[in-house]
């Protein structure tokens, strides 16, 4: 059961929506599936789009990318990530939190998975 | 079947097993029309006749000369040590340490390795191996693409030819390579250009890397803290093609502010052995760690918290990251790696700069031999061991010497065509393993061949004039 | 009983005390350096171990002790043959003519080792069906980075620098796409057949104007001759592409498939694999590249020639202009090479055929003995290797592929290679090859056999092996988040030399 008030996308993002701000992040299943997170990659700045790459996740044997669930200028990454990564394996939906963006356009989040949805996604993979 | 252990009883059982009459059913999916019916190749050779046709082929190449030849590689003495550590089974047979916990020795022996290269370049982070001096010198330049997010390289006329013909080919696919010429006259001839570094800096697009020997492939000593200033003035890293030996009494890269140091490797402890396995060195700053190709071991702990080494940051590499790796490069050069570890354990520090200086004391004495014999520097610049000498006729020279039992160094003509300034000169070295009595006779032949002091000018022996050598002479400068 | 040696050891930094160690030259002229400027110079030596020879030998003797190794034992690790090393081999590369042969020497000079050089090529042509190969390339990866810049050349010959597209299988290793990166191509992934082959198909769908080549393993990852090979080579030449073909499966079909002769365009060898020449811990091999009529003028410089009054001479720089340049400083890793052309020799063209015989015949024994006990998700007769899978123990018992593989450690053997190719659940790569005994066979199919029972009455003993290795499982999150990369700096430990 993942928490109800955020969305999700089907390659295991979530997204936290507050005004205009969003707040990206990976699932506690994603984190479990690469394992011991080492490393996490984020843009300092620029923009992001819905559905493409915007950094990388490593763990000790793994790499994948990151998917942005909205489009959107990024106005900061998590900065505790580079000297605490497994903050993302303790902690997926608080303190490890990837990046914050300014949402270009709301209606993208209508697009995205609620929890039911994911959970349900999850439960057949 | 020289190593194989089956009898025709093994065989049958396997076989029975299976269930299958013959091997050839196991071959049955390879289509008909695709089949190779054998080998056209010789009759399976004993080792007796092998080991004595290995050994003729072997005694075929002409080692037994008094060699001042360097030019990349050099000849140095190995502690009886090295090779007999090398040749225990548990190092050269085992593979890649993917097994951590019955691969101690191995990742112990290639963190050990990071540590004394760090120590010498005066860097923090160091690449288990890569192929050698060339391709180490290409990667790190890719490096610097990779960390400065822009496609020009910049890269001394004065690096060995070898390693700016690779980083060309590296670079053929898109990035850009250009050239910093040498200085043609005065003190600093045959050094990198520093005003024309200056000049390749101001140009657009901006530059990703600076890359610079030291010693310089004409063994001359560059200006290398003020190219690196340059370098970074203009937001490029700084890369310095280093010897290894040499850091033994000249400043490391780590000290006069390079990102990534390059380098070949051989001469800790490895044999020339005709162009390699050689050990390529790569070595950079903390903040490019995670540009850094190839393996890297690091220490930890294992569940019960005792010491142990494993590979680390792996997921930069080919197996795990596929089309976006730092590099494509798998297998490397880790027994080389080892060889230089235990050369330097045993030869120690001073030993180290013992070598290094012993080499400059006999390099000096050969200068001042190939002078009286008349064949005087062609650069003025300080150099370590190494130096280029003005010869007439350079390559006759060199033919003639070697007939002689001299090997006279290299033709810098023939390694680097396209300079009209290296027409006519012979690079030479010498090591702690060239003797008084090698450097008289070198002086003593060249000046029988040049007429210097010791010799009669222009007077080529007879040998040289006879109706066989001679258009094989006139064919060879054309070509 | 540990099938390594229990004794950890201090580093070479923790052993070293300053003053120690013998004299192995002489000492230098005290002005030896005078004439170099102290800008460019080092003020004190560099601080490295100092430590007497014995030290030494025993700390590198120890150290070897804690490896396993095809020496002391077997060592199945898929995708990377790892054989018995001759003895001769080792023996030849040491003989100083060989050795100390300056890779600079005049042509004259250096007769015997380009003799060796010529007639190694000729030889591996022949085992590939090609018309010429180049032993520059120092490893299979640089191989591949030569194979696929050259096929670059010939399309830009062609006027088709638009082909920007390489086509790989998802059973790949990794190097295919990361060297198709390098050579500035994109890749593409095409997903395996439901029977482990190329998908000739989606092959054909994703060929086209911009594809430049396919890479192809042959047999596959999985251990699989590639059936429809002939006509996925059609195909891709009638698309404008070439095919390339990873060598590094080459032990299974030497004598039986010529990839040349088959209408693969260029391929590379892997020696350390096929022809025996040692892993060293990781290297160094060499990757000689193979190629037929179309590549031909790309070659890498500088190859060796001969000339009609029978001797043999390097090219020279810029003789060939249609060259891609060079991939590495000399002419290759010739010693390496002469240990794989001792091999070859050894063998001779019969030999060759009958170590793939052997090395097939083994997996298949091998795989036969493990079926009980272990998913085979393809079975088919395998070539040299075969893939095993624990998805069903794992499923029951929650004891994972790793954990077995650890285990394996404890029951006196190296691993198989795990979790490659990737398209398979809970894998593992075998490969005996040809030079074990069908004793040590069985005794490794008994010990996986008594895993798989173990796994199923005592988990947590599979779970937390090894237990009788020197160390235990690894840290490896710490090392990555908090890289440990070198000793501290021992600066300061050292003492000025004293001269």
């Amino acid at each position: 059961m993942v928490p109800r008030d955020l969305r999700y996308t089907k390659d295991h993002e979530w997204v936290r929506v507050d005004g205009d701000e969003a707040t990206i992040g990976i699932t506690d299943y994603a984190a479990g599936q690469l394992g011991d997170i080492v490393f996490v990659e984020l843009p300092a700045g620029g923009s992001v789009e819905q559905f493409k790459t915007f950094g990388v996740v490593e763990s000790v044997k793994a790499v994948s990318d990151l998917f942005a669930p909205v489009t959107g200028d990024v106005v900061a990454p998590n900065a505790a990530l580079a000297s605490q990564p497994e903050l993302v394996n303790q902690d997926p939906f608080g303190g490890g939190w990837m990046l914050k963006v300014r949402i270009a356009e709301p209606a993208q989040i209508d697009e995205l998975l609620d929890a039911a949805a994911y959970d349900a996604l999850v439960a057949e993979s | 079947m020289p190593y194989g252990p089956h009898t025709a009883d093994d065989r049958e059982r396997m076989l029975a097993a299976l269930g299958i009459e013959s091997v050839d059913e196991l071959f049955a999916d390879i289509p008909e029309a695709l089949r190779a019916g054998g080998l056209a190749l010789p009759e399976p050779e004993p080792e007796l006749a092998l080991a004595t046709r290995l050994a003729a082929l072997a005694g075929r190449n002409r080692t037994d000369v008094a060699s001042f030849l360097g030019a990349g590689v050099y000849r140095h003495w190995t502690p009886a040590a090295v090779d007999q550590l090398l040749l225990r089974g548990e190092w050269y047979t085992a593979y890649t340490p993917y097994q951590p916990e019955v691969s101690q020795g191995t990742l112990q022996s290639i963190y050990e390795y990071e540590s004394l290269i760090a120590e010498l370049t005066g860097l923090d982070v160091v690449s288990a191996s890569h192929y050698d001096g060339a391709a180490a010198t290409a990667e790190a330049a890719l490096m610097a693409c990779r960390q400065t997010r822009r496609d020009r390289v910049l890269v001394s006329r004065a690096v060995h030819p070898h390693y700016r013909a690779t980083v060309a080919t590296y670079f053929g696919a898109g990035l850009r390579v250009e050239e910093i010429p040498t200085v043609a006259e005065g003190d600093a001839a045959g050094t990198t250009d520093i005003a024309a570094l200056e000049r390749l800096l101001a140009d657009e697009p901006p530059v990703a890397g600076v890359v610079v020997a030291q010693p310089n492939f004409y063994g001359l000593l560059e200006s290398m803290p003020r190219a690196a200033e340059l370098a970074h003035a203009s937001g490029a890293l700084f890369v310095a093609v280093v010897e290894p030996v040499s850091l033994a009494v000249l400043a490391p890269p780590g000290a006069y502010g390079a990102d990534i140091a390059a380098g070949e490797g051989q001469p800790l402890g490895i044999p020339p052995q005709y162009g390699g396995p050689y050990l390529g060195l790569l070595a950079s700053t903390n903040d490019l760690v995670r540009q850094i190709p190839g393996r890297l071991v690091g220490m930890t702990t294992d569940l019960d918290g005792k010491r142990a080494f494993v590979m680390t940051l792996r997921a930069r590499e080919q197996d795990i990251r596929r089309d976006r790796a730092a590099s494509n490069i798998c297998t490397n050069q880790a027994l080389l790696a080892l060889a230089a570890s235990i050369y330097l354990a045993t030869i120690g520090p001073h030993g180290l700069r013992d070598v290094a200086a012993l080499g400059a004391a006999r390099a000096a004495e050969l200068e001042a031999v190939l002078a009286g014999a008349g064949a005087p520097r062609l650069h003025p610049g300080p150099y370590l061991n190494e130096f280029a000498v003005r010869v007439p006729d350079a390559r006759r020279v060199h033919r003639a010497l070697l007939d002689r039992g001299v090997l006279g160094g290299l033709v810098l003509a023939d390694a680097v065509p396209d300079d009209p300034a290296l027409e006519d000169a012979l690079l030479v070295c010498a090591t702690e393993l060239t003797t008084a009595d090698e450097i008289e006779r070198f002086g003593r032949t060249l000046g029988e061949l040049i007429g210097g002091r010791d010799g009669r000018a222009g007077a080529p022996s007879s040998a040289d004039r006879s109706p066989g050598s001679r258009p094989r002479v006139a064919a060879e400068a054309r070509s | 009983m540990s099938v390594v040696g229990q004794r950890l050891q201090p580093t070479l930094a923790e052993r070293s005390r300053p003053g120690r160690g013998g004299d192995k030259i002489a000492h230098p002229p005290k002005d030896a350096l005078d004439r170099i400027p102290a800008s460019a110079r080092r003020e004190l030596p560099p601080a490295l171990p100092e430590l007497n020879e014995p030290e030494v030998v025993r700390h590198y003797v120890n150290l070897s002790q804690l490896n396993y190794a095809i020496d002391t034992g077997f060592y199945p690790l898929g995708s990377c043959t790892m054989k018995f090393n001759p003895k001769l081999n080792e023996w030849a590369a040491r003989l100083p003519g060989f050795a100390n042969l300056h890779p600079f020497a005049p042509d004259e000079a250096a007769q015997g080792t380009l003799e060796m050089l010529w007639e190694l090529e000729r030889a591996l042509a022949e085992i590939g069906g090609m018309k010429a190969v180049t032993l520059q390339p120092a490893a299979g990866a640089q191989g591949e980075l030569t194979g696929i810049l050259m096929i670059r050349a010939y399309h830009r010959s062609r006027g088709e620098p638009e082909r920007d597209e390489v086509l790989v299988p998802d059973s790949s290793h990794g190097t295919n796409p990361a060297t198709a990166t390098m050579a500035g191509f994109r890749t593409i992934t095409i997903p395996s057949a439901a029977d482990g082959g190329v998908d000739v198909d989606r092959f054909r769908a994703a060929l086209g104007p911009r594809t430049a080549a396919v890479m192809i393993t042959n047999p596959s990852t999985l251990g699989l001759f590639e059936k429809r090979i002939g006509e996925l080579l059609e195909e891709v030449h009638a698309a404008g592409a070439l095919a390339y073909m990873d060598g590094a499966n080459l032990n299974a079909i030497l004598g039986r498939f010529k990839p040349g002769a088959a209408g693969f365009d260029v391929m590379h060898f892997n020696v350390h694999k096929t022809f025996s020449t040692p892993h060293g811990g990781g290297g160094p091999g060499a990757g000689p590249v193979g190629v037929g009529e179309r590549l031909l003028p790309f070659l890498p410089t500088p190859r060796v020639l001969k000339s009609e009054d029978g001797t043999f001479r390097l090219e020279r720089p810029g003789e060939r202009s249609t060259s891609i340049g060079r991939l590495r400083s000399f002419v290759g890793n010739t010693g390496v090479l002469v240990r794989a052309y001792a091999y070859i020799s050894a063998h001779g063209g019969s030999g060759l055929r009958r170590v793939s015989e052997d090395a097939v015949l083994a997996a298949n024994y091998l795989k036969h003995r493990v079926a009980s006990a272990y998913e085979i998700p393809y079975d088919r007769p395998c070539k040299h290797e075969f893939v095993a899978s624990a998805a069903g123990i794992r499923k029951r018992t929650g004891v994972r592929t790793l954990d077995i593989a650890k285990r394996l450690i404890d029951h006196g053997f190296h691993p198989p290679t795990i979790y490659f190719p990737l398209i398979v659940e809970e894998g593992m790569l075998i490969e005996p090859t040809e030079t074990e005994s069908v004793e040590t066979l069985d005794a490794f199919a008994e010990a996986l056999l008594a895993i798989a029972r173990e796994a199923e009455t005592e988990p947590a003993t599979v779970t937390s092996a090894p237990h009788t290795a020197p160390v235990r499982r690894l840290d490896e999150a710490t090392a990555a988040r908090q890289p440990n990369l070198r000793w501290r700096p021992m600066t300061g430990r050292t003492m000025p030399c004293p001269d």
